[in-house]
């Protein structure tokens, strides 16, 4: 959520010199204008602290017991209370990856079909559906997921994607239906209304004198597409990319039910899998002891880590992507 | 940096966008009834002044007690309760942060739990519930299966249906060489915590590596989440095995399988043979008992209580005295109630036993 208004911050640090140039007949308001925005901002950034400050207070127990460790061990044993949550982890990078590999193509390409290409009637009703999909409650998809989606993908797509692949360690063994990809389909059925919606606000927002100079030169609707609109709108898809990500990396009750919540590691994409989420919306109701708790508190704690160090890393890719995209844009 | 699109941009979910343009009287009205309305409600609650009674805690009987506190309020108008059903472990906490005035729980409270009340905490047991060994094999055969047996799948060594040990239970029917799939609740739940209990009581090696909980280190098997994913992947795989509450394999025409108990009987789960189970278990006097694998001919030997926790010495007299006439009915009239809701109701002797401990709590 936090993705998206960053890039409006360089703009703000140029306001307030501007505005004590001009403002000499002191204006209360202005001021208390000022104030109060930066106190609203003030206040996110306060939010965003005070919850990793409470998750790590909460977890003090388990990080104190386990240390380094609960990153790197496979254990997962209530009884026993040992806790690890690498298994966890990879399911959360894991499942993701695999929702954004399905719904960026997808997402991106509706959002042209929707604003360069499709006929103005079917616009309307087209993104009005999108929407919809977003509407939908997570637990009415996962069972969705339970009752259609994988009985057909167990009868269908995994078989032959077996067949095909089956020689590669990702798809071999048993399929059972409930599974990691899954997961990943499910995770990826929910962030593909997002991803559609920003892309195509800016792909809309690209200005038309783009498309006629590209159009005057002589290109192909094609070439104006990928030249004039889609290279100019690079830094923006890429946001909405983002957004997607930290969306599929918290997403929880449908991923859940599909998942098949099993703390392994498998190479296999057909073997089921966990993810952080999950092991919090799973165990945390019937959770008594202290240990074990805060062990689930550390996983929340992990969980808001990674989604902020992959936040911190899409922005990293975007700036050294936006630099070489300008200049293309230009030529 | 000097692509002026994405610096400013700022998202606004299209559809609250178009909704607030298109209609914003409408979305103002709709506001103004939801005011009145919740005003109306305060108003109606004031009036009357009503004690409030609040609970927290199991999922499992949350049908059951909803239904008594909506029978209750006829019998006595002037106290209402509120129950949120968040989880055992949730409910456990609550009564111990006296947060609530009585927590309810699937499982007993652990030694170490019960240790970090400030006073005397009662298990008060309500109803029982069980949990059925179900499963998908081409042609619905009916199956029987021993605590050994059922052990040994869910600890991955009985791998395939062909397996002996199953043959030697089920003389006469035909097994496929197939693999068993286990399925098991990836959920903590009480259903998890009766079906480990019961393990650990039929298997040393179990009891071991795995132990008992409302979640465990499974060694094998996939999970689903609640009944409902259990059922599901149960249902869609041919040669799944595993555990669902009784009443939800009732409502669900799942076939499921007689088990072993502990007299040797292979008994059928029921209503009445999880009673009879509580009726012939040994109770301990502070009623943190279990009655998986009871003795008696009739017991079905995979079943748990379920219970409320109330303090002895209760802080609010008002309040306290309310709560104890409530607990009285529920043992006494609450209890008929049970069965039409598919959950088997105490047995007589246990009945007396818990209206004796109800008599013992002090304002």
């Amino acid at each position: 959520m936090n993705v998206v208004t960053r890039p409006s911050i360089p703009g703000e640090t140029e306001q307030p010199s501007l505005a004590t140039q001009m403002s000499r007949p002191s204006r209360f308001g202005d001021r208390a204008f000022e104030w109060l925005t930066l106190a609203m901002a003030l206040a996110v950034i306060a939010l965003v602290f005070l919850v990793g400050w409470q998750l790590a207070r909460g977890s003090q127990l388990a990080i104190a017991k386990f240390g380094f460790h609960f990153l790197t061990t496979s254990t997962w044993d209530p009884v026993a209370e040992q806790y690890g949550a690498l298994p966890f982890i990879y399911g959360t990078i894991v499942s993701s990856l695999i929702a954004l590999i399905i719904a960026v193509p997808l997402s991106i390409a509706t959002a042209v079909y929707l604003t360069e290409l499709a006929p103005l009637w079917v616009r309307q009703p087209l993104v009005s559906l999108i929407e919809m999909l977003a509407a939908i409650p997570s637990v009415i998809l996962g069972l969705w997921g339970i009752f259609v989606m994988i009985p057909w993908l167990k009868a269908h797509p995994f078989p032959l994607l077996k067949t095909l692949f089956g020689w590669t360690p990702f798809f071999e063994g048993p399929i059972y239906g409930i599974s990691m990809l899954a997961g990943g389909i499910i995770i990826a059925i929910m962030i593909l209304p997002i991803i559609t919606s920003v892309s195509r606000e800016i792909l809309r927002s690209v200005p038309n004198l783009q498309r006629e100079a590209a159009y005057a030169l002589g290109a192909t609707r094609w070439e104006v597409t990928r030249i004039a609109v889609l290279s100019y709108a690079k830094k923006g898809l890429a946001g909405a990319v983002i957004l997607g990500l930290g969306r599929a990396l918290g997403e929880t009750m449908a991923v859940t039910m599909v998942i098949g919540n099993t703390p392994q590691i498998k190479a296999s994409l057909f073997a089921p899998g966990y993810t952080l989420a999950s092991v919090i919306a799973n165990e945390f109701t019937e959770a008594t002891t202290d240990l074990y708790l805060q062990a689930l508190f550390e996983v929340g704690l992990v969980l808001f880590g990674i989604t902020i160090l992959a936040n911190l890393i899409a922005q990293v890719l975007i700036k050294t992507m936006a630099g070489a995209t300008t200049t293309r844009a230009v030529q | 940096m000097n692509n002026p699109n994405s610096e400013t941009l700022i998202f606004v979910p299209p559809i609250l966008a178009t909704r607030n343009n298109q209609t914003p009287m409408k979305f103002q009205k709709i506001l103004g009834k939801l005011l009145a309305f919740g005003l109306l409600v305060a108003c109606a609650r004031s009036v009357s002044a009503q004690m409030m009674i609040n609970g927290a805690g199991a999922t499992f009987p949350y049908p059951i007690y909803s239904k008594w506190f909506d029978e209750y309020a006829k019998v006595d108008q002037s106290v209402r309760f509120n129950y949120q059903s968040i989880g055992s472990g949730g409910g456990q906490k609550q009564i111990l942060e006296q947060t609530v005035d009585f927590g309810a729980s699937d499982g007993p409270m652990s030694d170490d739990n019960l240790s970090k009340a400030p006073s005397k905490l009662l298990h008060i047991p309500t109803v029982a519930g069980a949990d059925v060994v179900t499963y998908n094999l081409p042609g619905d055969p009916a199956l029987k299966f021993d605590g050994e047996t059922i052990a040994g799948i869910f600890l991955g060594q009985i791998k395939k249906w062909s397996d002996p040990k199953i043959g030697a239970l089920n003389p006469g029917v035909k097994l496929p060489d197939q693999e068993i799939i286990v399925v098991h609740r990836s959920d903590g739940s009480g259903t998890t915590y009766i079906w480990t209990d019961y393990l650990s009581k039929v298997s040393p090696e179990w009891k071991q590596k795995v132990g008992t909980n409302t979640s465990v280190n499974w060694p094998t098997g996939i999970g689903g989440k609640g009944n409902e994913g259990v059922a599901g992947q149960i249902k869609q795989t041919s040669g799944a095995l595993g555990y669902v509450e009784l009443i939800y394999a009732v409502q669900n025409k799942m076939p499921y399988a007689d088990v072993k108990n502990a007299d040797g009987e292979f008994v059928k789960a029921s209503l009445a043979s999880i009673t009879a189970a509580m009726a012939t278990a040994q109770i301990p006097d502070d009623f943190r008992f279990s009655i998986t694998n009871a003795p008696g001919k009739d017991a079905y030997p995979i079943a748990g209580a379920t219970w409320l926790l109330v303090y002895e010495k209760q802080k609010d007299p008002a309040k306290g005295k309310k709560l104890v006439e409530f607990l009285k009915w529920a043992a006494k009239d609450g209890e008929k109630m049970a069965q039409d809701l598919q959950y088997a109701p105490l047995p007589e002797n246990l009945q007396k036993r818990v209206l004796q401990r109800i008599d013992e709590i002090k304002m």
